[in-house]
């Protein structure tokens, strides 16, 4: 459809696709809630399960609380990209002039915000709660940050790739858990440097080299992604 | 050249070239595995310390040295298929995927056969052995993605774009477990260098990589046979040449 209207600057399409978003997860807060939840009971499973010894849950704290950060970021993406596709403004976005891996990364940072980066900023919390000793919270929180930031974007990779599969959500898993293990090694390491006192500095570092990384390649393989699930 | 790879991407063409290929490559694969085989398992000394066991080895080194090449070939033509839509390119990448993982597999096996005489366990977070296994689940993603398709145009661009990410990252999943491994454990379990293995041992177990090489390729090209057979039974091309024989 020939259209008389400039093309707006992508600036401008990132920003207003990135509140459209935003607005959509406001209205659902249980959406917001669920992972959160999710985190919650998990870590409640391990003294169940492990038994409440103190000291040997603080020297699991950090290999569990990343695992189920992981975990629940797997259990969020899955949903990522589904109702844009089920409603049809996926494919809206598709034909609209504008790169799809700018409109998709736009709904990907509402989603982290609304997703990981309030986990990383809760984590503290439930880090207290397993008797992670308080050098570590502060670099659990940061490397959650960062972290979460490539566990996102490599689930909007697996849920580009299987939003047009019917019961899509055990493939996910398999699809991402895979790329998710250097994620999980720089995490857990830098937490247990910080708990130590060694130097969490360098893991963070590779942590955000890491999300830098995914930050640029990740749109165009979602991008991509998402035109295959559209014309399958 | 050009036009040979431009004949590489017609299934007509290939159906007929890969034939003559496989007919070259198979007498060879066997002769390699052969005398691989009896050269590494019966004529090479046994291990100093490890006796025959070691001997597992002509399996289990050029098992994961080609799964790990197996990974590139479907990468590379899953790129292929993605920027030049070559038909061919994915029935390359679809036929590399349960090929590499089958080859992972085996080289799993025979690593935790190996490593109950050796080491005691069957299994241990060994770096190698951790890249492997996720190797392996990579390889099986990419097998399910394209079975979960049922566009099957679609479901080859999936899997390119999976394999691509997956390629992208194995340097980093290697680089981690690496690191992760050598900072857990102590270095109480080491591999014996491969530059440090005896020239009676190491002949036999070049050839047997040759050989896994050859046997790949040879997989490869049956599978993607297998394949075009299968999506062109109602074309013209394969009745006449299945009609002629």
């Amino acid at each position: 459809m020939p259209s008389d209207q400039p093309l707006l600057s992508l600036r401008v399409v990132f920003l207003r696709q990135f509140l459209r978003h935003g607005r959509s997860i406001m209205t659902s807060p249980a959406d917001v809630a669920n992972p959160l939840l999710f985190f919650f009971m998990v870590i409640t499973l391990f003294p169940l399960g492990l038994g409440p010894d103190p000291t040997r849950l603080a020297a699991l704290s950090h290999g569990i609380l990343w695992v189920v950060a992981l975990l629940a970021s797997l259990m969020v993406s899955a949903k990522l990209f589904a109702s844009d596709f089920e409603d049809g403004s996926l494919e809206q976005l598709a034909l609209a002039p504008y790169p799809l891996a700018v409109t998709a990364l736009a709904e990907i940072s509402a989603h982290w915000l609304a997703t990981g980066f309030l986990l990383a900023l809760l984590s503290p919390l439930f880090g207290v709660m397993l008797g992670l000793p308080d050098e570590g919270l502060l670099t659990l929180s940061v490397s959650l940050l960062l972290g979460t930031v490539c566990l996102t974007l490599i689930g909007a990779l697996g849920s580009a790739l299987t939003v047009s599969i019917r019961r899509g959500g055990l493939l996910l898993s398999l699809l991402i858990i895979p790329l998710n293990v250097p994620v999980l090694i720089f995490g857990t390491t830098a937490v247990r440097e910080a708990v130590l006192g060694g130097n969490p500095e360098s893991w963070l570092a590779l942590l955000g080299g890491l999300a830098l990384g995914s930050l640029v390649v990740a749109p165009l393989a979602i991008g991509a992604a998402l035109r295959v699930s559209l014309d399958s | 050249m050009w036009a040979f790879i431009h004949k590489l991407g017609s299934p007509p063409w290939f159906f007929g070239f890969s034939g003559t290929l496989v007919r070259w490559l198979l007498p060879v694969t066997v002769t390699l595995l052969l005398v691989g085989a009896v050269w590494g398992l019966l004529v090479a000394p046994p291990d100093f310390r490890q006796g025959n066991s070691y001997r597992i080895i002509y399996i289990h080194v050029p098992a994961a040295v080609v799964a790990l090449a197996g990974y590139y070939v479907m990468a590379f033509a899953g790129a292929v298929s993605l920027i030049w839509r070559i038909k061919m390119a994915d029935v390359t990448m679809r036929a590399a995927a349960p090929v590499g993982a089958v080859l992972t597999a085996i080289a799993l096996v025979t690593g935790a056969i190996w490593g109950k005489p050796t080491w005691g366990a069957w299994w241990v977070w060994d770096a190698r052995i951790t890249s492997m296994l996720i190797l392996l689940f990579l390889y099986l993603g990419v097998v399910a993605l394209f079975e979960a398709y049922e566009n099957k145009t679609a479901a080859a661009r999936a899997c390119a774009v999976l394999s691509l990410v997956g390629m992208v990252n194995i340097p980093i999943i290697y680089k981690s477990v690496d690191w992760w491994y050598s900072l857990h454990q102590p270095a109480s379990i080491k591999f014996t260098g491969e530059s440090a293995i005896d020239s009676s041992m190491l002949y036999p177990l070049l050839l047997m990589i040759l050989a896994f090489y050859c046997l790949f390729a040879l997989t490869l090209l049956l599978n993607m046979r297998a394949e075009l057979l299968w999506t062109h039974r109602d074309s013209g091309w394969l009745k006449q040449l299945v009609g002629d024989t």
